[in-house]
């Protein structure tokens, strides 16, 4: 037996009652792991426009999930304790308890996979923006293209709410045209001079729109000639800072979103804490009251344990019945022969090693 | 004959002691809702203290958080007095102290009414301060060198992209005032030289606007230079541009935020003196139902709550006698005096 507790009757009331507000504990957690899900997918929905694919929606679904499935599961558990001090009514969770465990199990194991998915999905999620916001600079000016209409509006407000500018920085203005060919007069001197300037044909400056300003500037903000400093005065390019901002969008949201989900972190591990502990609980329930059950006097002491025998054992059972089920699966072609004979010694084999896997304990025999 | 009077049972007794608890705890929570609201726009007074020349009046939130902590106060102890009520021994404690808080909840009710018409009046008061205030944070745009002033131009800008505004009561109160600083400006360019002698102040006017009146939802890039010059731009006519900046007036944009928030606590707190008068009228009748036990030993018996002993006319009248008499001891009664020495 692994980690075995006497348990007399008022301590196996104590538990129940415990294990009872516990579960409900964990059934608040879990709606509190869907409501992080729903959030973090909320925020990312909001800025589905800057961003290429949609890998790092795989966070916040899984999680959303997990709070579902764990609210379920926990109500469960509450129904079970509930029921646990009844001997009549205990009986009939036998069977569900098997599930129970390996369900709470996945959910730990999902939840902490979730931590590591944040961490590791970055690289993604840099990629993804990189190519969102390079084709978000690119359809600036295409306030005219259905279905590109509001890019500009959304870079804009993008710009001015997370304090960047540009892709990397602010030169990814310089090498696209974002003033649309509707508002440039083309027999100005200075439009076809550019415009012949480079290979495409496209009417580049060293210009930047509005929503890369700084207003935190001790001066009005200088949008275009931005590299010539005889066209403004005063002003030197290399060493002004605070005319626009210097951050780059890119890393600037994804700095937003990673501080998102690490602080997230803390919250989900003191979850899966708390899934733990109802799991640990609820097995020393189960085998406890069981233990009193099987005794002639049900008020007794009783025996509870994590697992009838050692990890070890217990392992190889669990094997040898997945490979009995597989074996079923399996035409197995010396069984056609002695197939009576085979399958007669394959049953009690079966009995006895369902009956040590399960948790019923029988002192008596 | 007492005024409003119901008969009340044991059943009825209990019943009303524990509905009154429900309500005074409903009404701590109202209370800590005023003295919430009362902080958050105590805060958002101060966010903006620039715009307003840090010349706001700080009344209301200042008695809103008073008013809100009185309410915890005095509806905690109502809701003790009424889990008391249904123990004699217990209840014979507060009952002397019943009338005094019974007074005391009248006058909170009188200063609830004040504030919720402070709220209401208050707003000119907010919008006069917010006129003065922001013209003076257009003038000092560009003193960004100027201590006590520097974060004006941040303050201003922040504003503007926030509400969605241009200038005082439009974008052309930009062209009014000298929004760039001189030392930015090329003194020795015959532009500014020509502009700067244009007016009699030696100001550097321009029909121009700063970056952060833009709006992002145009179609064009913003055109923030030359606005009243048709021809400085292609395709551009400034009478009928209406996306490129911002329209409407800081004044207006600030105003409507502040006035909304006040109004919505005004109505709250109106709400607030309809529970309180409640509560109320719940604990006279409840006190009164105690007091009138026929027989003080027998729990189970019958007795009669009212609002008041006598109707409201004598009540009144009595109060106005006993008003004057307060006022005659302080005065010499003439024909006491013999009756004394004798």
């Amino acid at each position: 037996m692994l980690l075995k507790i006497t348990f007399t009757q008022q301590r196996r009331v104590r538990l129940a009652q415990g294990l009872w507000l516990m579960s409900w504990l964990a059934v608040m957690s879990g709606a509190f792991i869907f409501c992080l899900g729903v959030y973090l997918k909320t925020e990312l929905l909001r800025r589905a426009e800057v961003m290429d694919n949609t890998e790092i929606h795989m966070v916040p679904n899984i999680l959303m999930m997990v709070g579902l499935v764990s609210i379920g599961t926990n109500w469960v558990a509450t129904r079970v304790c509930q029921d646990s001090l009844d001997a009549s009514r205990f009986p009939r969770w036998k069977l569900l308890l098997m599930a129970w465990f390996a369900v709470a199990m996945l959910l730990c194991c999902l939840l902490l996979a979730v931590v590591v998915l944040s961490y590791a999905l970055q690289g993604r999620l840099e990629e993804s923006l990189k190519v969102g916001l390079r084709n978000g600079i690119r359809f600036y000016k295409d306030t005219d293209v259905p279905g590109r209409c509001f890019q500009k509006e959304t870079i804009d407000r993008l710009q001015m709410e997370f304090r960047c500018c540009g892709n990397n920085n602010f030169k990814d203005w310089f090498e696209v045209q974002w003033v649309s060919n509707r508002y440039l007069d083309f027999t100005s001197k200075d439009v076809k001079d550019r415009i012949r300037s480079n290979v495409d044909g496209r009417f580049l400056l060293d210009g930047v729109p509005f929503s890369c300003c700084n207003p935190a500037s001790p001066r009005p903000c200088l949008q275009y000639h931005l590299t010539d400093n005889s066209a403004h005065y005063s002003y030197d390019y290399q060493a002004e800072e605070l005319n626009l901002y210097s951050r780059g969008c890119r890393q600037a949201l994804t700095d937003y979103y990673m501080e998102m989900m690490n602080s997230t972190g803390p919250g989900v591990l003191s979850v899966i804490l708390i899934q733990m502990s109802v799991l640990v609980s609820l097995r020393y329930l189960q085998t406890a009251v069981e233990g009193a059950t099987a005794l002639e006097d049900p008020e007794g002491e009783s025996v509870g344990y994590l697992l009838e025998k050692g990890v070890k054992e217990t392992f190889e059972d669990v094997k040898a019945n997945v490979l009995d089920i597989l074996k079923f699966a399996q035409v197995d072609p010396s069984a056609a022969e002695g197939s009576p004979g085979a399958e007669d010694a394959e049953k009690p084999a079966d009995n006895t090693t369902e009956k040590a896997a399960s948790p019923t304990p029988s002192p008596a025999s | 004959m007492p005024f409003m009077p119901v008969k009340f049972n044991l059943q009825r007794r209990v019943k009303l002691a524990q509905g009154l608890w429900m309500l005074y705890w409903f009404s701590v929570i109202a209370g800590i809702l005023i003295f919430s609201l009362g902080i958050f726009f105590k805060i958002e007074l101060r966010k903006r203290s620039e715009m307003m020349d840090n010349n706001e009046s700080h009344l209301v939130p200042n008695l809103l958080i008073l008013v809100g902590l009185l309410a915890c106060g005095l509806n905690a102890f109502g809701g003790k007095v009424c889990h008391d009520s249904l123990d004699p021994i217990k209840f014979s404690k507060w009952k002397p102290m019943l009338k005094t808080y019974l007074l005391l909840c009248c006058g909170f009710n009188v200063l609830l009414v004040l504030v919720s018409l402070l709220c209401f009046l208050m707003q000119f008061s907010v919008y006069l301060t917010l006129a003065e205030g922001l013209s003076y944070a257009i003038r000092f745009y560009k003193d960004t060198d100027t201590p006590g002033r520097c974060f004006m131009k941040r303050t201003l800008d922040m504003t503007q992209i926030e509400f969605h505004c241009c200038g005082n009561n439009n974008f052309r109160d930009w062209f009014e005032v000298q929004w760039i600083s001189n030392r930015y400006l090329d003194m020795s360019n015959d532009v500014v030289k020509d502009r700067v002698l244009s007016n009699v102040e030696g100001k550097y006017l321009m029909d121009s606007v700063p970056f952060s009146c833009c709006n992002p939802g145009s179609p064009r890039p913003c055109i923030q230079h030359h606005l009243t010059n048709n021809s400085a731009h292609y395709d551009y006519d400034h009478r009928t541009e209406e996306l490129n900046i911002w329209t409407r007036g800081c004044l207006e944009a600030l105003f409507s935020y502040y006035s909304s928030l006040m109004s919505s606590i005004g109505v709250f707190v109106l709400f607030a003196i309809i529970l309180e008068s409640v509560d109320m009228a719940g604990l006279k009748y409840l006190s009164t139902a105690l007091e009138t036990m026929a027989e003080p030993e027998n729990p189970e018996c019958e007795s009669e709550g009212w609002l008041l002993e006598k109707g409201v006319k004598e009540t009144f009248s009595d109060l106005l006698t006993k008003l004057k008499t307060l006022g005659r001891t302080n005065q010499v009664e003439g024909g006491d005096a013999p009756e004394a020495n004798t």
